[in-house]
Formats: structure tokens, C-alpha cells, sequence
């Protein structure tokens, strides 16, 4: 019974939901999880006969990007989780996107294949080699229609760059490098070579007890190629320009609010710390996500963010509890909508909260088998931070911890939304009327 | 107390999840061994802040009762009230001159008064051959005189090295670092008849003595690692705190004005010990 219950729970626990992400066009959607499998989902086509069946999203490939391994030189374990997967865009029948765990960074092709060659001349129907003798006359292989099959093949791994832990993949819009970030350095790649990458961030101190920041985040800009930022656990985001120099540890842009003295707790540091960074679309903007806000800042302005909201403040006087059960450690990602109006991100209980930039209106909404049925529309919910509890509130005390939304996408031009929530995938559409 | 939570409590759960990241499957996570380094930093600030506050409480108490020995020693004919009000505060009654002069100082040197700590700063000779209460004892070796500056403690304790073992994960060099004294072992509470004795006759005698001052604010480190070993697992503690590399007992100073210098010295060690662990 014991050993019943400790697979179940290895089983459950592979098929947590690590990343999603919705490709440029927004037709494949594609998703992570801890057990080093990717699912990619393709939106189907939207047919006359069935409008009400508006572009749903289907399982179109499966594969095993990562495999656990072993590091023998330094006795630990290499985590098959995926932590990141971004997509190339499209540039013929097949698509590529990069994978990466902890440690490696995979290019995968996938594509489809609906015809087959038939009449081999040196292997038979069944695959089997024929021998030479028995051959006596030639016939040109033709392709025959097959049903479809979707494939997944690793095109190039990109390996030992790096020494500690993998937290994000950018592509640039060259559409030729890519960069890998770890706790303390960023790496340059060429998506051609693989034997090779260039340092271009290196904050690592001589002296390891001098440490006092790590990145947690970078990304490239989505129009300059020599343009991209990254963040730090103390909270700061700096933008580097890779035309100024080869190693760019000097930074061109340096975006930190001061912090506000009245708050400062034993947990400062922790929840300044920025879980994640993303450009706007326009390139304009950089939003960036630490543990209670997610704030907007205009790369024009270094001294402060243009917009700050509060995701969930209520968990402010919960700090130490989080922290005891490490809820406080997780790392919330935060997205923009297409136009760059609408910001979203996840927190807890399966609640994920949406922003308006330009009414300052925000939703909390809830992500739970539950509460939604298909074709369901979404009823916003309140928590209850004090006094007396509304019906339909929730108070802080019942939240669930356990039940926490860290990854969310938004497709590129559609009001469509992914939300991961633990091991179930919700994919949420704007009502049609 | 902050959110239910004190500096001690933050500091032995701190202190687990670092020991416990060890053995978590994908290695070490730096960035999260850094932030919970950084509350380890914070806990430990405010828990020696408390105990500066009750140390500087304790030279006041100090001051007091020295000048109420001096009182007594110019005032012989008063001395059989003493004895008197002494077996009185030793039943936990407060009374008298030193009594008084203690409640004019904060009031927790008033409690320690009670507790019976204060009867042998004021008749510190006559009471050797008493057997008091253990708890008397304990009280007695808690309020110990402060410690003079942390350098004794390097003098005295080449055998008792503290090393913090950091690994390059780049180059795979290891390298010890030797700093500080910290006693690994963590001691029960005193109960030894003949350990009372000692600290007893030493507290009478030599206040002041800079040998003996190691001695008690060691054995008060001692103490300290155990009332939050009892959070968790002592020997799991009592390692790690060697990690380390600079205990509570290091950073106790004798007057108000080293006190600055110490706490800034004590803090600039503390980030790099704390920032060490980084490195596991």
C-alpha cells in the first residue's frame, strides 16, 4: 500500500504543468512539465459547420525532451523538469522550438509527415535488409499517402555552458542567437553551433562568500537584436546593449525602485526578488513579477516603475507561515496581452488576476474543474482580507497554498489564455456572442 | 515577535531548509539558499540587537549592584538588614537597598532580582558553603559580565578552529576557511553541584576578569544553541552552526561604545558566514 501510494505521487508529481507558451502565430500552444515531457497543442481550424467549436486546441505532439541524468564529477542529480520552451517562429512547414532543464538546451523540429517511400530496393516491405543476391532488378522508391504523423526530432543540443541552474531561454529577433541564463551568467548561442556559446554576463564574484545577487530572469528585446535585460534577486533589472561591449557587465540601463523602509521585514529580500521579466510587444515597456506585485516599467525611466499592482497584498502578514512552507520561494510569471493593455499573472488557490493598463480595472479569476464547465463564463472572485466575509468571498485563511498558478500565457492577438494549475491545463477564450 | 514568529524560531527554520536543500534532488538551488541566507542575516541582526538590549540592561543591573557593594562596605551597621532582606529576595521577595536600587533600573534586572541572581553580587563571599536552588545557578551563569572584545576568543581557542568549507562549482576548488571560536558540543543545562560551585565563586570574585569572561559567555553560547536545538535536531544544529563559523558568544561586548565597532565587525563577518553557505 505504501509503495502503491509513493508511485502515484512520483506519477502525479511528472505531470506538474513547468511552462507554457503560445507560439507567434498562436496556432500551437506548448507545454512542459516536470517529467521532461513536452504536449504541443494545435488550435483547430475553425469550421462553418461547427462555429461553436470556435478554434479549440487539441493535442497535436507529444515527446520526451529531457531525460533525468546524472553529473558523475560533481554526484547530483540533472532534473528532467523543463523549465522554459520558446518557440522560433515560422519560417517553412515545420516548427522549431527550444527546450531546457537545468543544465541543457534542446532545438526540436517537429513536423508532420503524411506520405512514406515504398519499394525499397535493399529492404523489404517489413524493413528487413534484403541480401545483395537476391536482387535482380531496380525500381524507384514512390511516396505513398499515409496517415498523418507528427514528429518530434532533436535538431541540436546545446550542453555543457553551463554551471548552475538554467531559469530562462530568449530568442532574439535575428532569429540566428538565442541566450541561455543561470543563476549567474549569460550565455550567447548561434542556433547552428553547438560546441560553442560566448559569456556575455558573468556575475559571479572571486570570492563566493562575497555573493549577494543571482539573475533570475532575461530576455531579449523583441526589435533590437543587440538589446536585452535581465533580473535580479534584488529586485533590479538591468539592460544590456551587446554593441558596447563583448562581456556586457556593464550595464546601459539600471531599473530599481528604492525600497520603502516603513515595510522592510525579515523577508525583504525575498519577495523583492524578481521571479520574472518581460518586454511589452511595442518594446517599449518591461513589466517584471516579484512575490506580492507586478509592476510596468517605461525603459525611459530607470528611477521607478511607470505602474505598480498589487497582486495579492493580503499575503503580506502571512510572510513568515509562506515561508515556512516555502510558498514564499515560488517563482510567479507574469504576461502581456497583444496589444500590451492587459497584464496578467498567477497566485494562489488557483486564482489568476488580470490588469487593465488603461481603465485600472483588475479581475481575479479561478482556474478549477469545479467552478467551470465548458463553455462556462468565468465569475470573478474577491477575497476577503478583513471584517466581515461576503457570501462568494474567500477568506485569506482558506486559500489554498497547494493550488498555485506560476505559468500563464496569452496569445499573440486573440483574447485566448493558457493557465497551468499544477498538472491540469485550462485554456480560456473571450465570449463570443 | 513578528507574524508568530521570532529571530530564534527564523533561525533554526532557516537553518533546516539550508541543511535540507543539501539532499534535494537537482543540487543545490543558490538563488534560494541565498534568500533564505538573507532572513538567516535579518534573524540573527534582531536576535543580537535583543541580546545587546538585555546585555547593556545587565551592566546597568551591574552598575547598580556594584554601587550597592560599595554602599554596604561604607555602611557596616546596616549589614545584619542585608542578610536579612537577602534570605527575603532569596524566597523571591524584593526588599531593601539593593532591592530598590535595582527597581530605579529597568525591570528586568528588578525580575532577576527576584529570581535570586542578585543576592551574590551583594554578599558575593558568604554564601559558599549554601546550596541554592539550581535555578538560582543557572540565572547566576545567564547574566553573565559581559564579554570583553571578541579577540580573546581567538587567542584561546586555537584548538576549537571553526572552519567554512566553500566549493567553486566552476573550478571544484575547495577551500576551508579558519575563523572564530564556537564550541560544537551543546551542552544540557548545568546541573553539576561542582560546575555550580565554580561559577559561583568565580562571579564573586573576579567580576571583572577577562579569563573568566570567555568561560561564561561560552558556556552561555552554550546555552543559546541549546534552548534553539530544541527546535530540531541538536547535532544537526550544532554542525551547522560551526558552518557558520561565528557564534553568538563572539559578538558580546563589554561597554556600549565597543559595541558599535563589535556589531559592525560581527555584522560585516556575519554576511560573508552567511553568504558561505551559498557555496554548498
Amino acid at each position: 500500500m505504501y509503495v502503491f501510494e509513493e508511485e502515484r505521487k512520483s506519477y502525479l508529481k511528472a505531470d506538474i504543468i513547468s511552462t507554457v507558451e503560445f507560439n507567434s502565430s498562436g496556432e500551437l500552444l506548448a507545454t512542459g512539465d516536470k517529467g521532461g515531457r513536452v504536449v504541443v497543442f494545435q488550435r483547430e481550424q475553425e469550421s462553418k459547420s461547427q462555429p461553436q467549436r470556435r478554434g479549440e486546441y487539441n493535442v497535436y505532439s507529444t515527446f520526451q525532451s529531457h531525460e533525468p541524468e546524472f553529473d558523475y564529477l560533481k554526484s547530483l542529480e540533472i532534473e528532467e523538469k523543463i523549465n522554459k520552451i520558446k518557440w522560433l517562429p515560422q519560417q517553412n512547414a515545420a516548427y522549431f522550438l527550444l527546450s531546457t532543464n537545468d543544465k541543457t538546451v534542446k532545438l526540436w523540429k517537429i513536423s508532420e509527415r503524411d506520405k512514406r517511400p515504398e519499394g525499397y530496393n535493399l529492404k523489404d516491405e517489413d524493413g528487413r535488409i534484403r541480401d545483395p543476391s537476391t536482387i535482380t532488378s531496380l525500381r524507384v522508391p514512390v511516396l505513398q499517402p499515409m496517415d498523418l504523423m507528427v514528429e518530434a526530432t532533436a535538431r541540436r543540443v546545446f550542453s555543457n555552458a553551463h554551471t548552475y541552474h538554467i531559469n530562462s531561454i530568449s530568442v532574439n529577433s535575428d532569429l540566428q542567437t538565442f541566450i541561455s541564463t543561470d543563476d549567474l551568467r549569460v550565455n550567447l548561442w548561434n542556433l547552428e553551433i553547438t560546441d560553442r556559446s560566448f559569456n556575455i554576463v558573468d556575475i559571479k564574484p572571486a570570492n563566493m562568500e562575497e555573493l549577494t545577487e543571482v539573475i533570475t530572469s532575461a530576455e531579449f528585446h523583441p526589435q533590437q537584436c543587440h538589446t536585452f535585460a535581465y533580473s535580479s534577486s534584488k529586485g533590479s533589472i538591468r539592460l544590456c546593449d551587446m554593441r558596447q561591449a563583448a562581456l556586457c557587465d556593464k550595464h546601459c540601463k539600471y531599473f530599481e525602485e528604492p525600497e520603502d523602509p516603513s515595510t522592510r521585514s525579515f523577508f525583504s529580500e525575498i519577495i523583492s526578488s524578481i521571479s520574472d521579466v518581460k518586454f511589452s510587444h511595442n518594446g517599449r515597456y518591461l513589466m517584471t513579477r516579484d512575490y506580492l506585485t507586478v509592476k510596468v516599467w517605461d525603459l525611459q525611466m530607470e528611477n521607478k516603475p511607470l505602474e505598480t499592482y498589487q497582486v495579492h497584498d493580503y499575503l503580506r502578514g502571512k510572510l513568515c507561515s509562506l515561508y515556512e512552507n516555502d510558498c514564499i520561494f515560488d517563482k510567479f510569471e507574469c504576461v502581456w496581452n497583444g496589444s500590451d493593455s492587459v497584464i496578467m499573472t498567477g497566485s494562489y488557490n488557483n486564482f489568476f488576476r488580470m490588469f487593465d493598463r488603461n481603465t485600472k480595472r483588475d479581475v481575479t479569476l479561478e482556474a478549477s474543474r469545479e467552478n467551470s464547465k465548458p463553455r462556462a463564463i468565468l465569475k470573478p472572485r474577491k477575497v476577503c482580507v478583513g471584517g466581515k466575509r461576503r457570501k462568494d468571498e474567500i477568506s485569506v485563511d482558506s486559500l489554498d497554498f497547494s493550488k498555485k498558478i506560476l505559468h500563464t500565457t496569452w496569445h499573440p492577438h486573440e483574447n485566448i489564455i493558457a493557465v497551468a494549475a499544477t498538472n491540469n491545463l485550462y485554456i480560456f477564450q473571450d465570449k463570443v456572442n | 515577535m513578528i507574524g508568530g514568529m521570532d529571530a530564534q524560531s527564523l533561525i533554526s527554520i532557516s537553518l533546516m531548509k539550508i541543511h535540507n536543500s543539501r539532499t534535494q534532488r537537482g543540487g543545490i538551488k543558490l538563488h534560494k539558499n541565498l534568500l533564505v541566507s538573507y532572513v538567516l542575516r535579518n534573524a540573527r541582526q534582531v536576535y543580537i540587537k535583543e541580546k545587546y538590549a538585555e546585555i547593556y540592561r545587565m551592566q546597568q543591573y551591574e552598575e547598580v549592584m556594584t554601587v550597592c557593594n560599595e554602599i554596604q562596605e561604607l555602611n557596616p551597621l546596616d549589614l545584619d538588614a542585608e542578610e536579612a532582606d537577602e534570605e527575603e529576595r532569596s524566597r523571591g521577595e524584593e526588599s531593601s537597598v539593593c532591592g530598590a536600587a535595582l527597581q530605579r533600573g529597568a525591570a528586568q534586572p528588578a525580575a532577576l532580582c527576584r529570581t535570586g541572581s542578585a543576592v551574590s553580587g551583594c554578599c558575593p563571599l558568604e554564601d559558599v558553603g549554601k546550596d541554592p536552588e539550581p535555578s538560582y545557578y543557572r540565572s547566576c551563569c545567564m547574566e553573565a559580565p559581559p564579554a570583553a572584545p571578541c579577540d580573546p576568543f581567538t587567542g584561546s581557542g586555537g584548538a576549537h578552529c571553526n572552519k567554512t568549507t566553500v566549493l567553486d562549482l566552476d573550478t571544484h576548488v575547495v577551500t576551508t576557511v579558519e575563523n572564530g571560536f564556537l564550541h560544537q558540543d551543546c551542552c544540557c543545562a548545568p546541573t553539576g553541584q561542582s560546575a555550580a560551585k565554580k561559577r559561583k565563586v568565580e562571579f564573586g570574585c573576579c567580576v571583572s576578569d577577562l579569563d573568566d569572561v570567555p568561560d561564561f559567555t561560552r558556556k552561555r553560547a552554550k546555552r543559546e544553541d541549546c534552548s534553539f536545538s530544541d527546535y530540531t535536531d541538536t547535532s544537526n544544529i550544532s554542525n551547522l552552526i560551526s558552518i557558520f563559523g561565528s557564534g553568538f558568544s563572539g559578538l558580546l561586548s563589554r561597554q556600549a561604545d565597543l559595541e558599535q565597532i563589535c556589531s559592525k565587525q560581527a555584522l560585516a563577518s556575519l554576511g560573508a558566514w552567511t553568504r558561505a553557505i551559498v557555496a554548498f
